[in-house]
């Protein structure tokens, strides 16, 4: 779209910017919906081929690719959410500690068996309801009650953690449904439950965000609520399902969870708002809302996955791997800066 | 360079003193706009020197020049005799010229010694001289007639007024020489006023310069010493008498154009006899208008002429259901609308382009074709499904039809025009269709040459049988465009005419009597 946009600027034209020097038209085509997506497939294949170099056949198997997969489907699940929220202007640090509180919930209903013909979709909807409920809160108190999202959702973020802990007495509650854990632990055609499920939501999420007026309204929100509010738009009711919709996928990322480790407990998801957020911004969705890419999304969890992955397979601890992710956001963010000033973009 | 002192001048009036400030043929442009175009300010020592000039006459950007914030494109500023540029603001303040602004630059969280201090904090290796400054500002309230103020308040807790003495004793505390002072009466009651003018009296007789600017004449006998006029970024009179230069005179002078805009003819004989599509009864709200009833007949374009801050755009934004009103109701076509609602005003035939463009009509790095759906999305979808095509293709139709350039709905509306911009926004609504169309500065920021198409445009609509209200800075182009013309002024309407009927003077008499009482 943009190389489109300067190739119609004519000369003379009031508003035109002086004519692009090679940098600009480098920054131009990197700001191009496919050129930001061009950056990130070159730095996930960087990392693939680090990986080939420093563990071979270990990393270049199916099975590590889906291990990647299906380590990544869980903040995925969250991080399309999350994109959604950011688009819209909003942020939620709360994911983390909605996901735990969402495990321990279902997870303390069956234990208890509740009823003699408990069945384990008892137990996702339990999680989808209690994200979904979070969700509901945080958007009620961004939109309608006026308050900072990075406050209500910290606030979220310390009580939905304290709930998950009093309600599991700090104890690990282990799935005894092997329902679930068939159900989702399962592969299909050889791929992971799990992974089917990270793509079908970032492809629902796509579609959502770039098809459909719903996406429509999230950008424009985003972008310039006064706008969209003057134009007709509901922010506040929008803003409030954007939030209702993260903490559905919070629930959604619990069962996964549950399914992969077996058990519920409060110390899940603990600092996965900011992979998530981490996840968003390198993807190339604006901090600051209006803009926004599932796909990039997609490509900021395979990014920090496949990091993670790289580094256990080289026995590297979490430490080494935490000063690497600081570095690619500081890279991804100065690299998305350059790029939207050089394209005239603000 | 350096004149004779003071008191031994020539005998010719305009000699009495060098002066201590002359600005000579200031030229500044901006993106299609001659803001300046040729200004002479001369200030002398001690003097309050007041600039007068309608709205978008150039006295914002002169101030502005004149404290560095903006850079001139032409001309010569002499201080004290000798020629100097401001890069800077740092730069003018250093020189000793002070600009206190409308929105006051005051830091709420610290106090009143902390902010007069603020960018030249005094410290002694690294930490804050603390009793050195409250000692300094207590002096500094003194001088200026406040020793009731603390200086170790905090700024946050204090009155409109209040925060005047806190920024009167920064620039003090610069030692300057010359206080520019934009509309500093706007948000002092009378009380304040004069208050404030028993200060400005004291630092004039302390030999201080002082620019006022003011919309209120009476304001402007009682303190002014000299007046220059602007008009259409030029001088049209400087150096006049405050005290007794005619008010007809001086509305003579800033309503005199020397650029003559193009307004489309009205359409012959309204049918007079048309229910009104727009009517507006007892609407109020609290602290910004009251009492404000009118309609608008299809067809009909209603002017609301006023100053900034006088409720016009507020009185807009509340038919349009922005704003909730306090009292009163607003129908169009007789249904009554539900107070306080956007989507209730739009479902009947109501659209509104308001009067910040980029920030309130805008979402300026999305594609154009995005900002002209964006109040129909409906019409646009699927089962939710968004059909990008016709949506290019519908906005392309209103975008060839207004004449946006450049062409091409693809481009992100940022890089438009002031007035290809503002068709953008008319094109959303023309796209919407609606009934009546509320248009709060249509034509601010847009070049000449546009104006006389956003005018055809306009009138167009109203031909269509769309009734627009219509609110505007500029009285001409109320007066030029509008059927009838509704004078605001303290958030009432004072007064109410046809068109034909009235002129530039008499509206600048209203607007000024409304202020003043």
């Amino acid at each position: 779209m943009s190389a489109q946009t300067q190739a119609e600027q004519r000369p003379g034209d009031a508003a035109a910017a002086p004519p692009p020097g090679p940098a600009q038209r480098i920054g131009g085509l990197l700001a191009s919906p496919a050129g930001r997506n061009v950056g990130l497939v070159i730095a996930l294949l960087l990392l693939c081929l680090i990986g080939v170099a420093t563990a071979g056949d270990r990393f270049a198997s199916f099975d590590n690719m889906m291990t990647i997969l299906r380590l990544a489907s869980v903040i995925g699940v969250i991080s399309v959410g999350m994109t959604f929220v950011i688009t819209g202007g909003g942020i939620d640090l709360s994911v983390g500690a909605v996901m735990a509180l969402a495990s321990v919930w279902a997870t303390t209903l069956s234990t208890q068996q509740m009823a003699a013909d408990f069945h384990w979709i008892v137990m996702v909807t339990t999680a989808l309801m209690v994200g979904a409920g979070a969700g509901l809160i945080n958007g009620v108190l961004t939109a309608y009650g006026r308050m900072a999202p990075f406050i209500a959702t910290l606030a979220m973020m310390a009580a939905a953690r304290g709930l998950a802990e009093l309600i599991s007495d700090r104890q690990t509650q282990v799935v005894t449904e092997t329902g679930l854990v068939d159900f989702f632990g399962a592969e299909v055609a050889g791929i992971p439950v799990l992974v089917i499920i990270f793509a079908l939501t970032a492809a629902g999420g796509w579609v959502l965000l770039n098809r459909t007026t719903f996406g429509r309204r999230t950008l424009a929100v985003g972008g310039n609520p006064e706008a969209a509010r003057l134009a007709g738009i509901d922010v506040r009711r929008h803003t409030t399902i954007l939030y209702l919709l993260l903490g559905l996928a919070c629930g959604l990322a619990a069962v996964m969870l549950l399914a992969r480790t077996t058990a519920g407990t409060s110390t899940h998801g603990q600092l996965a708002e900011l992979d998530a957020i981490a996840a968003v911004v390198i993807g190339g969705t604006l901090l600051s809302g209006g803009r926004g890419t599932v796909v990039g999304t997609v490509f900021g969890v395979l990014i920090f996955t496949t990091l993670t992955n790289v580094f256990t397979l080289n026995n590297l601890d979490s430490s080494s791997q935490n000063v690497a992710k600081g570095a690619i956001i500081v890279a991804a963010v100065l690299l998305q800066q350059r790029v939207s000033s050089g394209s005239g973009r603000t | 360079m350096t004149g004779p002192p003071k008191t031994s001048g020539p005998s010719e009036a305009e000699d009495v003193a060098e002066p201590l400030l002359a600005m000579h043929d200031i030229v500044k442009h901006f993106p299609g706009v001659k803001a300046l175009d040729g200004i002479d300010l001369d200030v002398l020592p001690g003097e309050v020197h007041c600039l007068l000039g309608q709205n978008g006459a150039g006295k914002s950007t002169l101030i502005k020049v004149l404290a560095g914030a903006h850079q001139p494109d032409g001309g010569r500023i002499l201080w004290r005799g000798e020629e100097v540029r401001f890069p800077r603001p740092m730069a003018a303040l250093n020189r000793g010229i002070a600009t206190i602004y409308q929105e006051l630059d005051l830091v709420d969280g610290l106090s009143v010694a902390e902010n007069v201090y603020l960018g030249h904090e005094r410290a002694r290796a690294g930490f804050t001289a603390r009793g050195e400054i409250n000692a300094a500002t207590t002096e500094l309230l003194r001088r200026l007639g406040h020793p009731e103020m603390s200086a170790t308040q905090e700024v946050g807790a204090l009155s409109a007024a209040g925060k005047q003495i806190v920024s009167m004793a920064r620039a003090l505390s610069h030692d300057a020489q010359l206080i520019v002072m934009d509309e500093p009466s706007a948000v002092l009651d009378q009380e304040e006023v004069n208050r404030l003018f028993t200060v400005i009296a004291d630092l004039a007789a302390q030999g201080i310069a002082i620019i006022y600017i003011s919309h209120r004449l009476e304001e402007i006998r009682r303190i002014g010493d000299r007046i220059t006029v602007l008009k259409d970024g030029r001088t049209a009179a400087s150096g006049l008498p405050a005290a007794d230069t005619p008010t007809s005179e001086i509305i003579r002078l800033m309503t005199g154009r020397s650029i003559e805009y193009v307004f489309p003819d009205r359409a012959t004989a309204d049918d007079v006899s048309a229910e009104p599509v727009l009517e507006v009864e007892g609407l109020a709200r609290k602290g910004e208008f009251s009492d404000v009833a009118f309609s608008v007949r299809p067809g009909e374009i209603v002017g609301l002429a006023g100053l900034v801050g006088s409720g016009r755009s507020e009185i807009l934004e509340t038919v349009y259901g922005a704003r909730k009103p306090t009292a009163g109701t607003v129908r169009v076509a007789g249904k009554p609308l539900r107070p306080g609602r956007v989507g209730a005003a739009m479902a009947a035939g109501v659209g509104f382009c308001p009067e910040e463009r980029k920030s309130q009509a805008l979402i300026l790095g999305d594609a154009v074709y995005r900002n002209i759906t964006l109040a129909s999305l409906a019409r646009f979808h699927r089962a939710g499904f968004m059909d990008n095509a016709k949506e290019r293709r519908e906005a392309a139709e209103h975008t060839e039809s207004l004449d946006v350039r450049p062409a091409g709905v693809n481009r992100p509306v940022g890089n438009l025009s002031g007035g290809n911009q503002q068709k953008v926004v008319l094109a959303r609504w023309l796209l919407r269709g609606c009934r009546v169309l509320l248009l709060d500065e249509p034509s601010r920021g847009v070049d000449v040459g546009a104006r006389a198409e956003i005018y055809a445009l306009i009138r167009g609509l109203a031909n269509q049988g769309i009734g627009v209200v219509l609110v505007s800075s500029e009285i001409e182009e109320v007066i030029g465009l509008a059927d009838r013309v509704l004078v605001v002024s303290d958030g009432r309407i004072v007064a109410e005419s046809a068109a034909e009927d009235i002129d530039e003077h008499r509206v600048l008499d209203l607007v000024m009597e409304g202020a003043v009482a």
